[in-house]
Parts: C-alpha cells; sequence; structure tokens
C-alpha cells in the first residue's frame, strides 16, 4: 500500500510542478480524447497529425517576434492551423486533388518552415521545447489556456454531437434534412486545431495529437457505443497523463513523451485484450450461441 | 420529336371543383451532369397522393430525376416545382451510402428519423420512445433495436432505413430502387408499407426495376429513357412497344454532343 502510495501519489503531493502538469494533462484528456474518438470515427486520424505539423510555422513566427511568449504562439499556431486546413479543403474541391493529399502537401511545406523559422533565431532548446512541449514547466496562462480549450471543446461537441454523429454515420441523409453538415465539419476541424495547439503547450507539435489519437483508438476495443467510446477515452488519456508523469519522475525520462509512451502501452493491451474484438477473444471465442 | 405538353400523373379523376396542385412539376426540366443530359426536355405532374413507380432501363435517368425532385441537384435548365415544403420531403438513395462500421444501434438509426421533429439540438427522449418502437414494429424489427448497425443483414438494414422514412412523416417520399438485393418476404412487407403511405395521403416515387412487382403493386408508372417515353395508368404504359422504344436508347454520352437547340 505504502509503495504504491510512494510511486503514484506521493511525487504530486511532494511537488507543485508535477501537480501544474497533472492538471494541464487531465484538462488535455478531457476535451483532446473525445475529438479524438470523432477523428477516428470520420477516418481523419492522419489528418490530425497533419494538422499537428501544420501549426508549427505560425507558432514559430509567433516566437521569432515576441520569444517564448504564449498568447503570440497560441495565436500564431490558430491562424497557421485555420489557414492550412482552409487551403487543403478549397484545394480538394477546385482540383481533382483529394484532401488528403492536398492536406500531406500543405503539411509538409508547413512542417519545414516553422523548423527554418524557428532555427533562424533560437536555439537548438527552443527547438526541442516547441517540438516536445514542456509539460513539467506549466505556468498559470498556460493552464487557464487548457481548462478554457477543454471548456469550449466539451460545450461544442455537446452541441453537435448528433450531427457529428449522422454525417459519420450517413452524409446523404443529413444532407437531404438539413444543412448542417458543412459548418459542422468546419467547427469539428476549429476544435482540432484548438485541441492541438493546447497540446502543443504541453507536449510539443509532434506528440499533442498523441493524447488525441491513442486513446481515441483504444477506446475501439472497449466500447460499442460512441458515448461509451468517448468516455472511455477520456479515462485511457487521463491514466496515460498520470502514469506517464509518475513514470518519468521516478525514472528520470522526458515527460511528454513517457505520457504518450504510457498510452500507446494501453493501446497495444486493448489491441490484445480489449473485449470488442481484442486480438485474444478473436483467437479463442467461445463457442457460438443458439441464436 | 415534339415537346410534348406536360403529361400527368393522377390517382383518380377530380370529381367536379377545382384540381389540386401538382405534389411535383417539371417544367421543360433537363438534368444533367457536365451539360450532358440524363434526363431531357422533361414536362411532368405528380400528383398529390399519387402512387407512381419511375421505370426504365439503367442510365435512364432515374436516380437523377429523384435526386433533382429531392432537391440535391440543380436542373441543368427549367423549372421543378415543389408542392411540399422541402423539409416534407424525404428521399433514401440507392443502397444509402451508410457506414455501416460506424457504432450506432439500430434504435439511433431509426430515431434520427425524427430530425424534423427535433431538430439539431432538441431532445430525442423517453417521449419519443413509443413512437419508434412503434416504427420499428411496422417494419419487424423489434426485438434487434440494440444490435449494432454493422450486424444487421441487407433486408434488415433497409427495414431500418423504412423505419426511419416511417418517422420522417414526409408528404412526399422518393424511393430510389428500394428492393434490391432483397428477398420476397422484405419486398412483401416493405411495399405493404408503401400502400400504407399512399392510404395515408402521401405522394411515393420510386425507382424500380422488377416490371412484374410496379403491375402488381404501382397504380401510376412514368417510362424513362433520357426522355419521357409514356407516363400514366401502368397498364397503359407497360406495354412491349414503349418498353422496345425504352431499351433503344442510347446509353453513353455522345462526347461531342452540340448544345442543344431544341425549343424550351
Amino acid at each position: 500500500m505504502h509503495a504504491i502510495y510512494a510511486w503514484l501519489i506521493g511525487p504530486f503531493v511532494e511537488f507543485d510542478f508535477l501537480r501544474r502538469a497533472l492538471v494541464g494533462a487531465l484538462a488535455l484528456s478531457l476535451s483532446g480524447a473525445p475529438v479524438g474518438v470523432f477523428l477516428m470515427l470520420r477516418r481523419m486520424s492522419l489528418t490530425g497529425d497533419a494538422m499537428a505539423h501544420a501549426i508549427l510555422p505560425g507558432a514559430a513566427i509567433g516566437y521569432l517576434l515576441y520569444g517564448l511568449s504564449l498568447p503570440a504562439m497560441t495565436f500564431g499556431g490558430l491562424a497557421a492551423g485555420f489557414v492550412v486546413a482552409l487551403l487543403a479543403g478549397a484545394v480538394a474541391r477546385l482540383t481533382q486533388l483529394r484532401e488528403d493529399a492536398s492536406m500531406a502537401a500543405f503539411y509538409l511545406l508547413s512542417l519545414a518552415l516553422g523548423v527554418t523559422i524557428v532555427s533562424l533565431r533560437g536555439s537548438n532548446v527552443d527547438l526541442l521545447h516547441v517540438l516536445f512541449g514542456s509539460v513539467l514547466a506549466l505556468d498559470d496562462a498556460t493552464l487557464i489556456l487548457l481548462g478554457a480549450v477543454a471548456v469550449i471543446t466539451l460545450f461544442s461537441l455537446a452541441a453537435l454531437w448528433r450531427p457529428l454523429v449522422v454525417e459519420c454515420v450517413d452524409p446523404g441523409f443529413l444532407r437531404s434534412v438539413s444543412r448542417a453538415g458543412a459548418p459542422t465539419h468546419l467547427i469539428f476541424l476549429v476544435l482540432l486545431v484548438l485541441n492541438l495547439v493546447a497540446g502543443f503547450h504541453a507536449l510539443g507539435t509532434l506528440l499533442a495529437v498523441g493524447v488525441i489519437v491513442l486513446p481515441a483508438v483504444s477506446a475501439r476495443f472497449w466500447a460499442r457505443q460512441v458515448t461509451g467510446m468517448a468516455g472511455v477515452a477520456i479515462i485511457v488519456a487521463a491514466l496515460s497523463g498520470w502514469l506517464g508523469l509518475a513514470l518519468s519522475y521516478h525514472h528520470g525520462l522526458p515527460a511528454g513523451p513517457a505520457i504518450i509512451l504510457v498510452a500507446g502501452g494501453i493501446y497495444v493491451l486493448s489491441l490484445l485484450l480489449g473485449r470488442v474484438g481484442g486480438l485474444v477473444w478473436r483467437a479463442l471465442p467461445g463457442r457460438h450461441l443458439e441464436a | 420529336m415534339n415537346a410534348p405538353a406536360a403529361q400527368s400523373v393522377s390517382p383518380a379523376p377530380q370529381q367536379g371543383g377545382r384540381p389540386s396542385p401538382p405534389a411535383l412539376r417539371f417544367d421543360n426540366v433537363t438534368l444533367g451532369y457536365d451539360r450532358h443530359p440524363a434526363v431531357h426536355h422533361l414536362h411532368l405532374d405528380i400528383a398529390p397522393g399519387s402512387l407512381t413507380a419511375i421505370v426504365g432501363p439503367n442510365g435512364a435517368g432515374k436516380s437523377t430525376l429523384l435526386k433533382a425532385a429531392a432537391g440535391l441537384i440543380r436542373p441543368l435548365d427549367g423549372v421543378i416545382q415543389r408542392g411540399v415544403p422541402a423539409r416534407r420531403i424525404a428521399y433514401l438513395p440507392q443502397a444509402a451510402a451508410l457506414d455501416n462500421s460506424f457504432p450506432l444501434t439500430v434504435y439511433d438509426l431509426v430515431a434520427m428519423g425524427l430530425w424534423e421533429r427535433c431538430g439539431l439540438f432538441g431532445r430525442i427522449g423517453q417521449r419519443h420512445a413509443p413512437r419508434i418502437a412503434e416504427a420499428l414494429r411496422a417494419v419487424g424489427l423489434t426485438g434487434l433495436e440494440r444490435r449494432p448497425i454493422g450486424a444487421l443483414s441487407g433486408g434488415q438494414l433497409q427495414r431500418a432505413l423504412f423505419a426511419r422514412l416511417l418517422l420522417q412523416d414526409a408528404a412526399l417520399i422518393l424511393l430510389d430502387e428500394p428492393f434490391n438485393a432483397l428477398d420476397a418476404a422484405t419486398v412483401a412487407d416493405l411495399t405493404a408499407l408503401i400502400h400504407r403511405w399512399r392510404d395515408e395521403g402521401r405522394t411515393v416515387l420510386a425507382a424500380l426495376h422488377d416490371l412484374e412487382l410496379v403491375r402488381a403493386s404501382f397504380p401510376q408508372t412514368l417510362l424513362l429513357a433520357r426522355e419521357l417515353i409514356a407516363c400514366g395508368p401502368t397498364d397503359v404504359v407497360l406495354t412491349d412497344a414503349n418498353l422496345a422504344r425504352a431499351r433503344r436508347m442510347s446509353e453513353a454520352p455522345d462526347p461531342h454532343a452540340a448544345p442543344c437547340v431544341r425549343a424550351a
């Protein structure tokens, strides 16, 4: 009992910076995980990754002009994310290029531009900060930003739940009963960018998408319905944050990657043991039922 | 061929008074993609409360006609007038582009039919449960409410989509080949539902391939082969001569076709 306390709870009681990191990780879990569930169901998981890279040059320009300033990097990241999302959508609509292809083109461009801009002025330490975040150095302003993004995301998802689900299942039906389809898609992309920018402060651009996508794909192996999936995803994300921080504290690992590694571990376990279609259950199916 | 005057599909001769306005009127409508017409210069009235089959070879423009009636594509030319507001039109596309790997239950799929009543944000709750249960019972899916849609057979899925149509409570119902790949029992059950809609005064338009079924169950028929070949009572329309004419229609659009100069 004492050992468990010392391992899982003690560090957070003792150190303020770990408590802040935990609060930040929990806020990210609450909003990012449900967004990830819809990303997965809309077959846009890799789009999430692309968008994560796309916000880099915006954040980098903010950094170039104002240094490591929270508002400058946040607004820069948001602006770059929206520009790439809109451009990719427009190119897909106006040319024969599919949205995934044009998204790939823009995000590669974006990533190269971002790294160049950061290198122009900063050191490698700054580059590492932007790419991998600094979950152990969250100040008040960043925590408020993470909390605000979580609140906005949860309320928006609650309001948009029905059109989001219907658009995934039967877009033709949604088109025939309502014009909510296009605005829903757009607002969803905005929520994605918001969560990536929030996650970027804690985990950096490369790993921010990890707490969004990994819990969602794990949840797919535990729940049969969307609501349950969102719930499981939130729990998986929160657990990853907690265990990841503890792991990083005890073994001197970098905190951001530790969180993502735990999330990845939970994914592998779910893939094997998940009650809904996990590999072990597939290998050992029970006797078939009578009807 | 001269542009025909508007032909009319009516359920019964109007008695005395003014004829009611058509549920759908196609006024010299040309429909198509990339300027190539799929349906050419169509003049047609669909009377309210009529039950009409749309028949014609593949590529005749049946689906295009239904999409245009549903307001999903714009006519290249001409005007479509609808006698019912857009929100009272229900459209069931051919082999609905449904993502059946999506984790959704039959109950939730059917409940989508309440969209018109509950909209984007309205609550669908216990209040609506009896109506949803009644729709499921009408299509014979009672007991499968909790099934994920991915676990349904083709026939069961089509029954669920008909239950959704039931809840949509539409005045004009457009069905695109609703009976493809279904067994006889399912077709009989769903045809009975269509007749129930007719008896309730709803207008039904269905694209179909099975001529036996059309002769047995659909009083009105519209024979289409990119042009309107004939329309009216089914036994008058489905003659060998008319069907042969429909078959002769060429399917491929001529890539060098000149702009149409036919009088509007």
